[in-house]
């Protein structure tokens, strides 16, 4: 099945690199969608806030006791990691400034916090109402406002799978969901 | 090799209950291969609450047959639209949506489908006949070789996927930061958990992965990201030809050697097999200037590869318990819930499990096979229902599962912070796959770390000295120092590359 003369995993080693290329370029023609990078700002930022819970974790563990090598206390592993954290991260802030791996908080991600709130709410709501008014109000608002369908599918749509979820939850599984009826 | 166990697996598979969920599995996995936004380890991390009800090998067989599957559906959008459903059919989209572009569309289904199934099928026997002879070998290790296992399988992982190398690293040391809070099982101290009770239990895996993987897909996508439709080429006939099937059958041949093979290293999997599998068939091809331009042979080679990788990375989370990509993080923690440990005893105590699962996958690629060329139309209708409309309900899924499994709501926020976390670190570049795997191998390394140094009576040097951890100690520097090797040699690939081009 194979070429004796070339052993697979050799050869593509080094074609290979010309591949990288091609799949890159296709991969950011497909991610044309993906606003344009933060900049280094961000990317400090993002490097100080891992620094942050790197320095958090070492000062937690300190103060749960590091042991000895022979007797490990709990705090041992933790603060080792915590190091490696603390490390990594200042190396990312000297170092990643100029990477565009972030991406512009843009209008669009207004969304995405509208579809965090609505999450937020379920949570908040279902111990108190039930599962189906919940359900319900965030199936409705992200078809009609985050997923922009028309009102006539929202509603259908939205009421149709909240009825699929009751028969599956609640009349077939026989999960103990909170609910109205 | 005694082979009762092995057919006394095929008796497992065929238990009604079991063919069905393998079934429900590969269904789910063509569909959400399909459908965009959602990949595979999103919906398998939404599904886990679901595991809780069925049995362990019910519950395996359905979220491996989500996993392969996914291979499967991956195709058809990149053949189709264009749109590679998953990353290891990116490649794919070269020749594939060449020849949909000449009315070949079905040839290039046709030929995916049957690599696949072929690319799957070798590496099943494969993993038939290696995993055995690995778990066996990895009976002798002892607590300090797993320590080092463990950490070298965070470190491939982070330092392979795409992506920023140290922001990987960074990702997985919180992931193994995060594993730490709630109650010390050595000395019983709480660590990190302020004074709550629902911490001092510790995270569970569930929340995290729903989060991190499921949750943060859905706010990451909410972004207006995926929300036109497209309009599919139209599939004619998806038998291919005898010339074309002749064509291919090399490439499928390589393909699933090379998937075989990468697909059991850690971190490599589908993505880089797809990808070598291509390079391979263009360097190795008379004409390869007609790869791009609709090659047969450029559709089949990574197809074989990438479903032949995702059966063969089941190779070290079912032998050495050391998941080989996030996913298989996802199958550890599935395990763990089962209370069923992943590791060399799994085939001696668990056989039904492991066998089980193994040849759930014959069965799963056979249907896999039925899916996609009689019954392709199917799929690619479906293609057209609006990622709109599937959000909310994947939203409420999740939200309602996390909430079923304890029935505590605590669970639903924990849920959502870590989506937004999970959210959050894919727009500042970070990938949340590697803290997932962190945080699942996280209490294994570190209590085999300190099980090490209370054998070596606190001398760390034990775990260079003793012969296999020391190898392995020795690979762990040699993956971390790679980066910095290939920094040094810049000039020599660059002259390579311009070598190619000559060619």
């Amino acid at each position: 099945m194979s070429d004796p003369t070339q052993p697979p995993g050799a050869a593509p080693e080094q074609a290979g690199l010309d591949l990288q290329e091609e799949t890159e370029r296709l991969q950011a023609e497909l991610e044309e969608a993906r606003p344009p990078h933060a900049g280094p700002i961000s990317q400090i930022a993002a490097a100080v806030v891992a620094l942050a819970v790197g320095v958090f974790g070492a000062v937690g563990s300190y103060a749960l006791g590091l042991g000895r090598l022979t007797q490990p206390g709990p705090g041992l592993w933790p603060f080792a990691i915590s190091v490696v954290i603390i490390v990594l991260s200042a190396v990312l802030v000297v170092t990643g400034r100029g990477l565009q791996d972030t991406e512009r908080f843009s209008r669009s991600s207004l969304l995405t916090a509208a579809g965090l709130v609505t999450l937020v709410g379920l949570a908040a709501l279902l111990p108190v109402i039930g599962f189906e008014i919940p359900s319900l109000l965030l199936m409705f608002i992200w078809l009609r406002w985050l997923g922009k369908e028309s009102w006539r599918s929202s509603i259908v749509i939205s009421i149709g799978a909240v009825a699929a979820f009751y028969v599956l939850f609640v009349l077939l599984l026989q999960i103990p969901l909170p609910r109205l009826i | 090799m005694d082979i009762s166990p092995i057919l006394d697996g095929f008796g497992v598979v065929l238990e009604p209950t079991n063919l069905l969920y393998c079934l429900i599995g590969v269904i789910i996995g063509m569909l959400i291969g399909v459908l965009p936004g959602l990949g595979p380890g999103a919906t398998i991390a939404i599904l886990l609450p679901i595991t809780y009800g069925i049995g362990p090998v019910s519950a395996i067989i359905m979220l491996a047959g989500i996993f392969y599957g996914a291979q499967y559906g991956g195709t058809i959008t990149s053949v189709l639209l264009r749109l590679p459903g998953e990353a290891s059919s990116v490649v794919t989209v070269f020749d594939g949506f060449a020849l949909a572009k000449q009315g070949k569309a079905g040839t290039a289904l046709g030929i995916a489908a049957i690599g696949s199934f072929i690319g799957g099928t070798v590496s099943i026997i494969g993993l038939t006949l290696v995993a055995p002879v690995v778990a066996g070998f990895a009976l002798d290790f002892g607590p300090p070789e797993y320590a080092a296992l463990g950490i070298l399988g965070v470190l491939l992982i982070s330092s392979i996927g795409n992506g920023n190398k140290l922001k990987a690293i960074i990702a997985a040391c919180v992931g193994l930061l995060i594993a730490t809070v709630g109650r010390d099982t050595f000395t019983g101290a709480e660590r990190f958990t302020f004074g709550s009770l629902n911490l001092a239990e510790g995270i569970d895996f569930i929340p995290i992965a729903m989060g991190l993987f499921g949750l943060s897909e859905i706010l990451y996508n909410l972004e207006e990201r995926h929300n036109q439709v497209h309009a599919p080429a139209k599939v004619g006939n998806v038998w291919p030809s005898r010339k074309d099937l002749g064509q291919a059958s090399g490439a499928i041949g390589r393909g699933s050697l090379i998937g075989f093979v990468l697909g059991v290293l850690p971190g490599g999997g589908a993505v880089l097999s797809s990808l070598a599998a291509y390079a391979l068939e263009k360097r190795r091809a008379k004409q390869p200037e007609r790869f791009g331009k609709g090659a047969v042979e450029g559709v089949a080679a990574p197809e074989t590869a990438n479903n032949a990788a995702a059966t063969s990375s089941f190779i070290p989370l079912l032998t050495l318990g050391i998941p080989a990509n996030a996913t298989m993080a996802l199958m550890f923690g599935a395990l763990l819930i089962q209370g069923i440990q992943p590791g060399p005893q799994l085939v001696t105590e668990h056989p039904d499990v492991f066998w089980g699962v193994i040849n759930s996958m014959y069965i799963g690629n056979i249907l896999l096979l039925i899916m996609s060329i009689p019954m392709v139309g199917v799929f690619v209708r479906i293609l057209r229902v609006r990622p709109a409309i599937m959000a909310p309900i994947t939203v409420l899924i999740t939200l309602l599962g996390a909430y079923t499994v304890r029935n505590q709501v605590y669970d639903i926020f924990l849920v959502i912070a870590f989506g937004v976390l999970g959210y959050l670190m894919k727009k500042f570049g970070f990938e949340p796959g590697p803290l997932v795997l962190a945080f699942v191998l996280g209490s294994m390394i570190e209590s085999s770390a300190r099980q090490g140094l209370l054998i070596f009576g606190g001398d760390p040097t034990g775990f260079v000295t003793r012969p296999i951890s020391g190898t392995i100690f020795a690979l762990i520097l040699a993956v971390a120092a790679w980066p910095l090797i290939r920094k040094a040699l810049p000039r020599k690939t660059s002259v390579e590359r311009v070598e190619e081009k000559i060619k």
